[in-house]
């Protein structure tokens, strides 16, 4: 029966090289393991045959083993994947693959890491708000129109977009103020909805979601095992309207910045991100720590140091609109990767103090 | 080990054990009637079985043929169930599904539509009308996000008045439940452990919900997860509950047989519905000679009929391919053993050469995108291999239809969803499942929170029978002597897949219950290694025994019934017998002793009866009911 076909295929079981983190919240290190891994396999069947053999207490997370319903979460070689998605055909036939939890949440043992953050962010967006006077059965919607939010809710909660973003992957600093790309599409989603009654989603994600705080690098996008297109469809047309409507993308920033007594936000934006920004595409990584907050001392040097709140700061001026009368901001026709920043190619951030307009409440105490 | 045992308690009004569809509404209603509620669940929050569903909910909405209603649905039901099904669950089912489906709506949920804008419905076995409310081929995963929205929305609700969003809803995720704790005969809480600690927690709480699911991870070509493990069914049967119809499982007539990584994972009956085909290894659409005469008036007996009814459906006949999934899932195991079947050992399933490429990947994506990355095939391109595959039990806790109360020597535990049994009779239709979730799960938590009301003194938990639950369930910690859950587990599953799989024969399962019975004294023995946190090994040590008692029933329930009736297969007695389809085998438990007794079935109401033709009746009853029915149509003439 099913041996047959990989008998005609020619392709015996093969001892395969894993590296497998094992660990808890106290450290823990790469664990070694020779496996015997079968044609047609994934990265999941792997950790089950470990186990089941010699390592009968190895945590992992799994349910469905069909990329259904996101539990299986994993960084293979560095990069975030769904384990039982991940095929060892993939790998070529010396390659050693490494399997280590999610690096931008909590080790709670081996592969499980402690993803409630992803569900306080859940709670926090606001629900659905039903339109009033519908009854129920009397809902109509067009086919059309729920699509776009359908796409995003096909999403199955792996939280991949969650661990990638470099905003929080290892800027513990950031988690508070920070919603993250998953609740970044769930606010999309509401305001594409046809029938929701709020209409300040967008808002909303830019005022206490920390919309702001994404430069739109779209690696969320490129790790999603749904294929939603988290920046394009969701988090782009987001900023887009936000800023559309305030018009005046200083005043905006202005009103925002310190909005928590925190580092300024556009810190994260600039300088000391991108190395953080892609995951290695490839190759171990060595041991990692779980230690989270790698504080930057520069920007909360910054932060600390106080500014100026009576200067003259210079007028803001509105950015060129487009034919349509929007922000050239489509990444389809624009002429550089990734997406051109909403405040104007001339901006550059962090922004200086001094061009700050921003009055902070206790200022007569400076 | 020294045993430290440190133990969380809480008190709630209402507990709900499980987090799936079912699970989930009972507690939005439970919280509605203003109970303090929690609800536990074994893996994370959003991951339980519901999120796996694909084809879609049934509901009589009548939106795409407006001539279906909820007799007809009803009527489907119990054909489908081959009339055992407890009629007065299925009536409230068919009655009930439109509102809870469109209640969902104003949660949020966003189904496909049709063109003038309600919710759409799709074909699918053993409907009559198009049924099933989808979204794609995700309405699970659409459903149990929707209901655990409306959950959070509801937590909201709870901050702004009382400042906290756990004050009367509060989520216990990645938390087993293992024993059921008892003042005399009213459930006075629950006892568990978190499994990211391995830290004890007590509910204490006078009413509890079970909303387990299934037992699938019995078989080992099984489309369900590690959580079906019959945990609710086990418990149930330690407090004092009866289960029913233990003997009828479903095997889906299509689970992906290659590559063999996969083996078990579901293609979803919509491609069928949708136009699929299925084929033997020589090219033969086979189906057609697999019609039971039961079915001969709905199915059609040509390839060009069948081809017809997907544009026209009221002119023509359905296709075979869309069959009760017993019979499929029986026709594909006879092509197998006939030796027409596929080198993997299924047969094909064929979409590719019948519809265009593009309208398959809009219609099926995710079984597309399922395909594509765990198979490396091209749906649109080449045919699926596909073979039957354990998937649902319709046995389960007898409860009483109307307010989902447990039958037997408790009172204060009520089932809903796949835990419960008699809604589906001998075989659930697909799309049953998740209209049956919400209707019964909202009636179970309504009358959990009433019952809770009602009580003039709460429950108080005994101590000793909580002593006995630590131990019980640290001991495998213990125990350095015996086997590995592992070998046990996979003990366990060769024998119910060999002796009491999809055909069934006395024999093998008189062998199979002198091994259910071995492998009941190992798994008294099992030990775990390592700590407890996080430790799956100790996880599946203390799941197998509920795994065990649950085959137990099944076994002796399948040894017993000897007929074949929808997911009960017997070789040796391969009819129908209209004298047993007046009988529902209950089990009990009896110190570890799994007992069985038959029960009479309720008698369907006279209107209810009327519903049918005589000529289907006929297949089914004895003609002593017969005569009844006669004497009753007389009458109303
Ligand atoms: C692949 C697949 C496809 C399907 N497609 C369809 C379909 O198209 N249409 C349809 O109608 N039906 C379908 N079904 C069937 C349907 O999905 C299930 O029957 C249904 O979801 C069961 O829901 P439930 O609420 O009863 O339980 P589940 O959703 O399974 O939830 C069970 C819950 O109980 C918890 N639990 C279990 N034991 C314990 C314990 N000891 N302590 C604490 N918590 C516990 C689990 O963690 C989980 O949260 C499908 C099933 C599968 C597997
Ligand atoms: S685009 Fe980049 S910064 Fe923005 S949410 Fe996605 S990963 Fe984070
Ligand atoms: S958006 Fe995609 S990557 Fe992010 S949680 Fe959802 S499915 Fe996962
Ligand atoms: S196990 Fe469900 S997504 Fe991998």
């Amino acid at each position: 029966m099913g041996t047959e076909k990989s008998q005609a295929a020619g392709a015996p079981a093969t001892k395969r090289q894993f590296r497998i983190w094992r660990g808890d919240e106290t450290g823990g290190d790469l664990k070694e393991y020779l496996v015997e891994v079968k044609e047609g396999e994934v990265v999941l069947d792997i950790i089950h045959r470990l186990q089941s053999t010699e390592a009968p207490d190895l945590a992992c997370r799994w349910n469905c083993k069909a990329g259904k319903c996101g539990s299986c979460s994993v960084e293979i070689n560095g990069k975030p994947k769904l384990a039982c998605m991940t095929r060892m055909s993939t790998f070529t036939a010396d390659e050693t693959i490494s399997v280590t939890p999610l690096r931008t949440f909590p080790i709670v043992r081996d592969l499980v890491t402690d993803v409630s953050f992803n569900y306080e962010k859940a709670r926090e967006t606001p629900a659905f708000a039903p339109p009033p006077g519908v009854t129920p059965g009397d809902y109509r919607m067009q086919q059309v129109d729920v699509e776009r939010s359908q796409e995003f809710r096909k999403c199955i909660e792996c939280f991949l977009c969650q661990t990638v973003c470099h905003v929080i992957r290892d800027h513990e600093e950031n988690k508070p103020a920070f919603a993250g790309p998953r609740y970044f599409i769930r606010a999309a989603e509401l305001d594409m909805h046809p029938l929701d009654a709020r209409d300040d989603r967008k808002e909303y994600a830019q005022a206490e979601q920390g919309l702001g705080y994404c430069n739109i690098t779209k690696c969320c996008t490129e790790v999603c095992p749904e294929h939603i297109k988290i920046t394009d469809n969701g988090i782009i047309p987001m900023k887009e309207r936000v800023v559309d409507r305030k018009y005046d993308p200083l005043v905006w920033l202005g009103n925002k910045i310190f909005r928590r007594g925190q580092v300024p936000q556009t810190s994260v934006t600039s300088e000391h991100s991108p190395g953080a920004v892609r995951a290695p595409a490839a190759g171990p990584p060595g041991f990692h720590s779980h230690a989270g907050a790698s504080h930057d001392p520069k920007a909360e040097a910054q932060a600390q140091a106080g500014v100026n709140w009576h200067r003259e700061v210079p007028k803001p001026t509105a950015p060129t609109l487009d034919e349509s009368g929007k922000l050239p901001l489509t990444e389809l026709t624009f002429d550089r990767p990734a997406a051109p920043s909403p405040f104007g190619e001339d901006v550059s951030f962090p922004l200086p103090p001094e061009h700050l307009n921003y009055a902070h409440p206790e200022q007569d105490k400076h | 080990m020294t045993t430290t045992t440190r133990i969380e308690r809480h008190h709630y009004d209402v507990v709900v054990i499980g987090a799936g569809g079912a699970g989930l509404r009972a507690a939005i209603e439970a919280r509605l009637a203003g109970k303090k509620t929690a609800i536990i669940s074994k893996s994370l929050f959003g991951k339980a079985h519901t999120v796996m569903a694909e084809g879609g909910a049934a509901a009589a909405m009548g939106n795409v043929n407006s001539r279906d209603s909820w007799p007809v649905h009803f009527r489907d039901t119990m054909r489908g169930g081959k009339f055992l099904n407890n009629f007065r669950m299925a009536e409230l089912h068919a009655k009930e599904s439109p509102q809870r489906i469109w209640e969902l709506e104003t949660y949020g949920a966003l189904f496909d539509r049709t063109k003038d804008g309600r919710i759409s419905q799709r074909n699918f076995g053993g409907h009559e009308y198009p049924r099933l409310a989808h979204v794609g081929d995700r309405t699970g995963l659409e459903l149990i996000r929707t209901l655990q929205q409306k959950i959070v929305s509801l937590q909201q609700e709870d901050r702004r008045e009382h400042g906290s969003y756990d004050a009367r809803i509060r989520v216990f995720a990645e938390t087993t439940i293992t024993e059921l704790l008892l003042d005399g005969d009213r459930v006075a809480g629950a006892f568990g452990y978190y499994r990211e600690s391995g830290e004890f927690i007590l509910f204490e709480a006078p009413a509890v919900v079970l909303a387990t699911g299934g037992v699938g991870r019995s078989y080992k070509v099984t489309s369900n997860s590690w959580e079906y493990t019959g945990d609710g069914h086990a418990l149930a049967l330690r407090a004092g509950a009866t289960l029913i119809n233990m003997e009828f499982l479903q095997f889906h007539p299509t689970g992906m047989v290659w590559p063999p990584s996969v083996k078990g994972i579901l293609v979803t009956e919509s491609v069928r519905g949708d136009g699929g085909i299925l084929k033997n290894s020589e090219g033969k659409r086979f189906m057609f000679d697999y019609v039971p005469d039961v079915f001969r008036k709905q199915y059609a007996d040509s390839e060009a009929e069948a081809d017809r009814w997907y544009e026209d459906p009221d002119h023509n006949r359905r296709p075979p391919e869309l069959l009760p999934r017993d019979e499929v899932a029986r026709a594909i195991n006879s092509e197998v053993k006939a030796g027409r079947g596929t080198p993997a050992g299924g047969v094909y399933l064929d979409i590719a050469s019948r519809l265009p490429a593009e309208e398959i990947r809009r219609r099926l994506p995710s079984m597309y995108h399922q395909f594509k990355e765990l198979a490396d095939v091209d749906i649109t391109r080449e045919p699926m291999e596909v073979g039957p595959t354990c998937h649902y039990v319709m046995g389960g806790v007898e409860v009483d239809p109307d307010s989902g109360a447990a039958f037997g020597h408790v009172r204060g535990l009520f089932a809903a969803g796949e835990v419960s049994g008699g809604m589906h009779g001998s075989n659930r239709l697909g799309g049953n499942s998740l209209s049956d979730l919400l209707v019964f799960g909202k009636r179970a938590g309504g009358h959990a929170a009433s019952y809770a009301d009602g009580l003039a003194s709460r429950p108080q938990v005994p101590v000793p029978a909580v002593e006995t639950a630590v131990e019980t369930a640290l001991a495998p910690l213990q125990r350095d002597t015996g086997e590995s859950p592992y070998v046990l587990q996979q003990d366990l599953q060769a024998v119910m897949g060999e002796l009491v799989g999809i055909i069934r024969r006395e024999g093998e399962l008189v062998d199979a219950l002198a091994r259910l019975g071995e492998l009941r004294e190992r798994v008294a023995k099992v030990s775990a290694a390592g700590g407890r946190r996080y430790n799956p090994g100790w996880h599946l040590a203390l799941d197998l025994r509920n795994m065990l008692v649950v085959s137990e029933c099944t076994a002796k329930a399948a040894l017993e019934r000897r007929e074949s009736r929808g997911g009960h297969t017997r070789e040796d007695h391969p009819t129908m017998d209209p004298a047993w389809r007046r009988v529902n085998q209950v089990c009990s438990l009896e110190g570890d002793i799994v007992h069985l007794d038959r029960k009479p079935l309720p008698r369907m109401r006279p209107e209810l009866f009327a519903l049918f033709d005589r000529a289907e009746l006929a297949k089914y009853l004895t003609d002593e009911e017969l005569a009844e029915f006669d004497a009753l149509t007389e009458e109303e003439r």
